[in-house]
């Protein structure tokens, strides 16, 4: 069901929500220091930027270390699909600062790093103006950084790199960027709307989140991407609805992005979008993508797109990542452009297990792991697909 | 050394050189491009020996001996 926290108050067309009006809806943060980690740890908040790992925890552990912070405001939105990230950061640019300067008094730090993908122009001048509406001592704990326009720039570990040496490239762990971040120190890396929820939750305490919202971009349901509000556990088939669905016939639906899965419509409609729920049935809510394949779109050719994409963004450090997304890419191309072969069919099988887990980042493991969804779902497809690319959907139906 | 000895792949530093498979086909494989799989779970100890070989003979330094609990990548 549709319930608007993050996205309540000024009609999102109106713009920026500036300062004054922020404060009069909400009124001031919270001055709880540390004890906020309490808050946010038993309100069992999860993050937003696809990994949902429990807040609470991540800001004990990072609490813990030794030496002064970093706190990085992952507004990125690496993933081509999403929106979620930008249209909050565009709306909502006090929301996301008060969760940041809510994580860096809770850490007991000054630093702050807010990274903005460079594409995403509207949510950079917003923020931006935000910033600078901000009071003097926190105008100068916080500084914006620009991330490249690439998938990986997302990666937490790029993201650490990017505002320690302006290269947004994955880096090898351990050490953990908990332990060793930007400029060596414990670094917490936490996604926009992560942020904007703890600054609701500062405010109004942890039983108040209850099941607590997400962002969701809706894709192929109505004739442009939508941005939704939903209560977290809400079904597949309400977003699809309430995103302009109506009575369209769709066969699969790209559950979490280009890092996701896809799973037949049959099988997806009463899925729970509740990111926990999710991991635990196998799936991923990753950055909250939900695509819909309409019944006229060709899954072989769909993935091709995804995979020819993908491959490209490889930041071509590792060999497994590099090479193997590139062979997968062109084999998945080979099917959609000159029929099935059970050559390339066998090698798909082969190296989408063999590539997982030989990076020095999770970005092969996400390829292969939508590659083998595809050929799950699209099995037959696979197996008899004709000896040309299908057509496209019309726009406002096509996913890849 | 103890029984629980992994191999590890820095994989950025890796360049597919290949000679890990050639002193360790035992433990280690190359795929379709020339770049290391190893075999999973710890080193069996009269291996030991020559997985240290292997470590030694890479020429950009990417593979390691870890007696870490973590298993090879």
């Amino acid at each position: 069901m549709i319930r608007q926290r993050l996205l309540a108050g000024p009609d999102l067309s109106r713009g920026p929500e500036g300062l004054a009006s922020h404060m009069q809806r909400l009124g001031p943060p919270p001055s709880i220091g540390s004890a906020l980690i309490d808050v946010v740890e038993s309100s069992g908040l999860t993050g937003r930027g696809g990994a949902a790992f429990p807040v609470g925890d991540k800001w004990r552990s990072i609490a813990r270390r030794h030496g002064q912070p970093v706190v990085v405001v992952n507004g990125a939105e690496g993933e081509p699909q999403s929106l979620k990230d930008r249209v909050l950061m565009t709306a909502r640019p006090h929301l996301v600062l008060d969760g940041a300067m809510l994580a860096a008094r809770a850490l007991r730090t000054s630093r702050i790093a807010v990274v903005i993908g460079e594409s995403h122009r509207a949510a950079l001048a917003s923020m931006a103006a935000a910033l600078a509406e901000r009071p003097e001592p926190e105008l100068r704990q916080a500084r914006i950084a620009i991330a490249p326009a690439r998938y990986v720039a997302g990666e937490s570990s790029a993201l650490v790199r990017l505002v320690g040496s302006g290269i947004a490239r994955p880096t090898t762990r351990p050490p953990s960027m908990h332990e060793a971040g930007v400029d060596g120190r414990p670094t917490l890396v936490q996604n926009v709307e992560s942020l904007a929820h703890v600054a609701l939750i500062a405010r109004f305490g942890a039983g108040w989140l209850g099941r607590g919202t997400l962002l969701i971009t809706a894709v192929g349901a109505g004739a442009a991407p939508d941005v939704l509000e939903v209560e977290s556990g809400t079904p597949v088939r309400e977003v699809f609805e309430a995103a302009g669905g109506g009575s369209r016939a769709t066969r699969a639906i790209l559950l979490g992005g280009y890092f996701g899965a896809w799973i037949g419509a049959g099988q997806a409609w009463d899925l729970p979008l509740d990111p926990v729920a999710l991991r635990d049935r196998g799936l991923t809510l990753g950055c909250g993508v939900v695509g819909f394949l309409h019944d006229a779109g060709c899954g072989v050719c769909e993935t091709a797109r995804i995979m020819r994409y993908l491959a490209s963004e490889s930041s071509a450090q590792c060999g497994p990542c590099f090479f193997g997304l590139r062979a997968l890419a062109d084999a998945t191309a080979r099917i959609g452009e000159r029929g099935s072969n059970t050559e390339d069919l066998a090698r798909l099988h082969r190296w989408s297990q063999e590539v997982a887990g030989r990076g020095a980042c999770r970005h092969p493991d996400g390829a292969v792991m939508l590659l083998r969804s595809a050929l799950a779902v699209f099995a037959e497809e696979f197996a008899n697909h004709p000896p040309h690319w299908c057509a496209e959907p019309s726009q406002p139906r096509r996913i890849a | 050394m103890s029984a629980k000895a992994h191999l590890t792949i820095d994989r950025i530093r890796c360049d597919g050189h290949g000679l890990c498979a050639e002193l360790l086909p035992e433990l280690v494989r190359l795929d379709d491009w020339g770049y290391p799989i190893i075999a999973p779970g710890p080193i069996p100890g009269h291996l030991l020996a020559h997985a240290q070989n292997a470590v030694t003979a890479c020429p950009v330094l990417a593979l390691a001996l870890k007696r870490a609990d973590k298993p090879a990548r």
